[in-house]
């Protein structure tokens, strides 16, 4: 008897289980799930916790207009906290468990280079929106943020010209890990190139986290004697915030010596005074501060869903350059995705290339049929007491990414796929 | 001492408002000449619009070679970001009033349509140099003091002159002495030999490193012809550089105690309620963020409030700060950590369970991001003793506030009953206990005492790093470092501890660079703990037992 009820119990949990799951199956149907992967705790959360929120917004604003192929998108939304192996487990479970066409996430590189054998192994499709390093090219990933040419380069290349301040000697400060490291070996050797000799170059790394910036500023200063001195600025994450107050309250100018960053935007400067940093650059494809009909609705749109989502600080929310890529990134897979009519990691790679998007930037960036990079146009910045960004140089024109950088010895035959 | 920095664009006060410092000259000029209206030619301004960069720089150099009040009005507003450029003309806003750049008159209707003129470092440099050495005949001499050191930053050929004038009528000798340098400079460039000879001689008396770095330029052969000139700036450099020694030996010095004042701060509170009381508090990291959160939510209040006084919130913030940071350790003693004195494991886990706790409260409360704390006026900028040391006031504010705090925590600790009861139960528990003392209440007291002043650690903290939700994280290391350094047990170790670590890791730092600095000092202590397990100072006797 006992036995019986026991089948009976097993056939109506199992019909149960099948009526609840026949349709959500049904739904999966005329839905395509989205993975995101930001960390929204721990050091990085300062910064990507704003990119899950663009994310989220883009796929609420392509749901609106009807969908991909008349399919709604949904996000799948995981924390991977700041902890970089997490970050290949979490991947795992998107792609595997939940069964994601794309994932959109990561910032800092070393939580790139922990997803990527995920994406390979498992062939998932990873859309990446930070400026990075370079020296690196892979088939899974599409990098929408700058290689070190559509970044670096120019902003050194500014900084040495006459209206720039016609800088002499150089000053590499970075927090010490690979992407500054990497960065400032190809600026050196660019460096090299136009004639800049080692002794006017000082290179200089802080831990993780340092706050303590005496020294360092007091040792710029004593660099700067020796001539015209810009700095180069790699250091990442809230490190910025005691670094450019000590110069603030060294009395270093930037009308004396220009520091000039890569990690630093609208959203780190947030978190400073920005008074005392009036004039110090920064480099990026975009800036909140760029006057056009794109980047007035893009913004628009991003103060609307912070309003309605009632996003802490609101009133203040700023977009940036990351955020810019990653919205950038998630139009175009759609488009890459209507046009290959499939989901279908291959296929969507191979429908990628040459898509084309009106970015908040103002200009129609296009994919790279080969590289996996878009051209992008470099705007540099300096900062105005408000926090946001004056341009003061731009290219005329979209440029293509160099990931292997032709300062980097080897690398001349890897510039595409 | 003479302030600097101060007025650096924006972050002075209204009172040094250049424009209004001004305005008796503008006044006076304007008397002297009263159809001097017009003298702006539209010609410059329309370069200076919408030229290219070097374009603008003539027309920057046009304007203040004209010394005229109207000119001068143009370039104020333009190092301000108030020239603008509506349709065809460039127009000057002042407040709501929009005025033509050329005819000063004001326009009704204002224009709709307006782009402010870019300025970029290059420009803002040419132009704080020229503005500055219009500034030098100013009757305030603070005024010209302030303009003559600007003026030695960025010297053009347009300034020159006009330090030439202000020299033939200026009677102060701080201002004379800058000024002579500043032309002596410019003299270094002239093609007479004897002339560069008596620049040199005279540059020997300065002690700033931008002028031993001018005077290194001429030992090369090929910048400096002439063989006398080149032995004379030796010697020169040898004067200066005798000079700046000790400049940079005390700045080290000063860097030194400044990390050392910090790492008080962020360790005495644990120097309590770990070194007197025993308890591993994990938290301890979070009870500074509660401080430091303190100043935030003061500032915020003062600049709704009170936004004349508004640099008075960091004073306002330190009865919150302990308040709140005392509160929250309060409530951890009474709920959690009570129930598990003398286990010490367990002490260790809660409290760290408590610590993601107040870190996620944060978050929630006040967002992810980081708060942005404004120094106030009185810690911003820097007092410079000698030329080449440069001491930032929040600095020495701080230093300042530990040593205050410090004699307050040992007053509390050794001249109060409060004191004197915490002392007596950690020393001997059963024993106080059995002569009346309340061990329960004064644990509770003891506790909220050490969190307390962790939180002042957090609002000074809060001038100078970040503050955001899990700042604490980035402390809770070092604190322990130099409480298990300094000696458990009291005050005097960390102290020690503190100050040593701070001057230590300084010097290090310049030889070595951080990263290995901070390695160094990490293993350093290790190497010394093995050595000495009680740590600098030991409390002799029977006090400390287990």
């Amino acid at each position: 008897m006992r036995r019986m009820k026991l089948a009976v119990t097993l056939c109506a949990t199992a019909l149960a289980v099948g009526v609840l799951l026949f349709p959500s199956t049904g739904r999966t149907a005329d839905t395509i799930k989205v993975g995101i992967l930001h960390s929204l705790s721990g050091t990085m959360a300062i910064s990507e916790t704003a990119l899950k929120n663009v994310a989220l917004m883009a796929i609420d604003e392509i749901n609106a207009a009807g969908g991909v192929m008349g399919k709604k998108l949904v996000p799948v939304v995981v924390d991977p906290a700041s902890n970089w192996p997490l970050f290949a487990e979490k991947a795992r479970q998107l792609i595997t468990q939940d069964k994601v066409s794309v994932v959109f996430g990561c910032w800092t590189s070393v939580s790139r280079k922990s997803v990527l054998p995920v994406f390979k192994e498992l062939n998932g499709l990873l859309f990446y929106p930070v400026q990075y390093e370079g020296e690196e090219l892979e088939k899974n990933v599409f990098y929408t943020g700058a290689a070190p040419n559509q970044q670096a380069i120019p902003a050194v290349e500014y900084l040495m010209s006459e209206e720039g301040g016609g800088a002499k000697r150089f000053f590499l400060l970075g927090t010490d890990y690979v992407y500054p490291r990497t960065t400032n070996k190809i600026l050196r050797a660019f460096l090299h190139s136009k004639g800049v000799t080692d002794q006017d170059i000082e290179e200089v790394y802080t831990p993780f986290g340092h706050s303590d910036y005496q020294t360092i500023v007091a040792n710029i200063k004593k660099f700067a004697e020796g001539g015209r001195t810009a700095v180069i600025s790699t250091i990442n994450g809230d490190s910025n915030v005691p670094f450019y107050k000590e110069l603030g309250n060294a009395g270093l100018k930037a009308t004396d010596v220009p520091v000039v960053a890569f990690s630093v935007g609208e959203e780190e400067l947030r978190g400073i005074d920005a008074k005392p940093l009036v004039g110090h650059l920064a480099a990026w494809n975009y800036f909140m501060s760029l006057k056009n009909p794109v980047n007035d609705a893009f913004i628009k749109a991003y103060r609307a869903y912070a309003k309605k989502k009632n996003l802490a600080n609101a009133d203040t929310v700023v977009t940036n350059d990351p955020m810019e890529a990653t919205y950038v990134g998630i139009h175009m897979w759609k488009q890459a995705v209507e046009k290959a009519h499939s989901t279908d990691t291959d296929k969507v790679i191979a429908a990628m290339s040459g898509q084309t998007f009106k970015a908040p930037s103002g200009f129609v960036l296009e994919m790279d049929p080969t590289n996996h990079h878009l051209h992008k146009p470099v705007f540099i910045g300096e900062i105005q007491a408000d926090g946001q960004f004056n341009v003061v140089w731009k290219t005329k024109d979209s440029i293509r990414a160099q990931p292997w950088s032709p300062f980097v010895p080897g690398n001349e035959a890897k510039q595409s796929m | 001492m003479r302030r600097r920095a101060g007025r650096s664009r924006g972050a002075g006060p209204p009172a040094e408002n250049p424009l209004r410092a001004l305005r008796p000259l503008l006044l006076a000029l304007l008397c002297l000449r009263a159809s001097a209206v017009a003298a702006v030619d539209a010609g410059t301004l329309a370069k200076l619009a919408s030229g290219e960069w070097g374009e603008k720089i003539a027309a920057i150099h046009e304007l203040a070679g004209a010394a005229d009040p109207a000119a001068v009005r143009v370039l104020q507003a333009l190092s301000q970001g108030a020239l603008d450029r509506a349709g065809g003309r460039v127009v000057i806003v002042e407040g709501d009033r929009v005025l033509d750049a050329v005819t000063l008159a004001e326009l009704k209707p204002p224009p709709e349509q307006r782009d402010p003129i870019v300025v970029n470092n290059r420009l803002r440099r040419e132009l704080e140099g020229v503005l500055a050495a219009l500034r030098l005949l100013e009757p305030d001499r603070k005024v010209r003091l302030a303009a003559a050191q600007e003026v030695t930053r960025a010297l053009s050929p347009v300034s020159a002159p006009l330090v030439e004038k202000a020299l033939a009528s200026e009677k102060d000798p701080e201002i004379r002495s800058i000024l002579e340098t500043a032309k002596a400079e410019a003299s270094l460039k002239n093609t007479d030999p004897a002339a560069r000879l008596a620049a040199v001689k005279s540059l020997g008396a300065s002690a700033s490193p931008r002028v031993r770095a001018l005077l290194a330029h001429l030992l090369d052969e090929k910048a400096e012809p002439d063989a006398g000139v080149r032995r004379e700036a030796k010697a020169s450099i040898a004067k200066i550089d005798s000079r700046l020694a000790w400049g940079e030996l005390v700045g080290q010095i000063f860097s030194g105690l400044s990390l050392g004042s910090i790492l008080l701060l962020a360790a005495l509170g644990l120097a309590i309620t770990y070194g007197v009381m025993g308890v591993i508090n994990m938290a301890h990291g979070e009870l500074l963020m509660v401080g430091a959160y303190s100043a935030v939510v003061m500032q915020a209040l003062f600049r709704r409030y009170f936004p004349h006084a508004v640099d008075w919130y960091v004073v306002a913030a330190i009865p919150l700060a302990f308040g709140a940071a005392a509160l929250v350790g309060v409530v951890m003693e009474r709920t959690v950590i009570r129930f598990l004195y003398r286990r010490p494991l367990e002490t260790l886990l809660a409290t760290w369970g408590i610590s993601l706790v107040l870190i996620q409260a944060a978050r929630a409360l006040f967002g992810p991001q980081n708060a942005d704390v404004a120094n106030p006026r009185f810690m911003s900028g820097s007092v410079s003793p000698i030329t080449n040391l440069v001491l930032p006031l929040n600095r020495i504010v701080i230093i300042a506030f530990s040593l205050g705090v410090l004699t307050v925590t040992w007053l509390i600790l050794n001249r109060t009953r409060l004191g004197l009861f915490v002392r007596a139960v950690t020393q001997n528990r059963p024993m106080a206990s059995c002569v009346g003392v309340s061990t329960g209440r004064i644990d509770t007291a003891a506790f909220a005492l050490g969190a307390g002043i962790a939180g002042l650690g957090g609002l000074a903290l809060s001038q100078i790093a970040n503050v955001g939700p899990d700042m604490g994280q980035g402390y809770i290391v070092d604190s322990f470092m130099v409480v298990v350094l300094g000696g458990v047990g009291q005050l005097a170790g960390a102290v020690g501890a503190a100050l040593g670590l701070g001057v230590v890791s300084k010097f290090l730092e310049g030889w070595t660079g951080a990263v290995i600095a901070k390695i160094a000092v990490l293993v350093f202590i290790i190497v010394f703990i093995q050595k000495r397990p009680q740590g600098l100072f030991a409390v002799r006797g029977r006090s400390i037992e287990a």
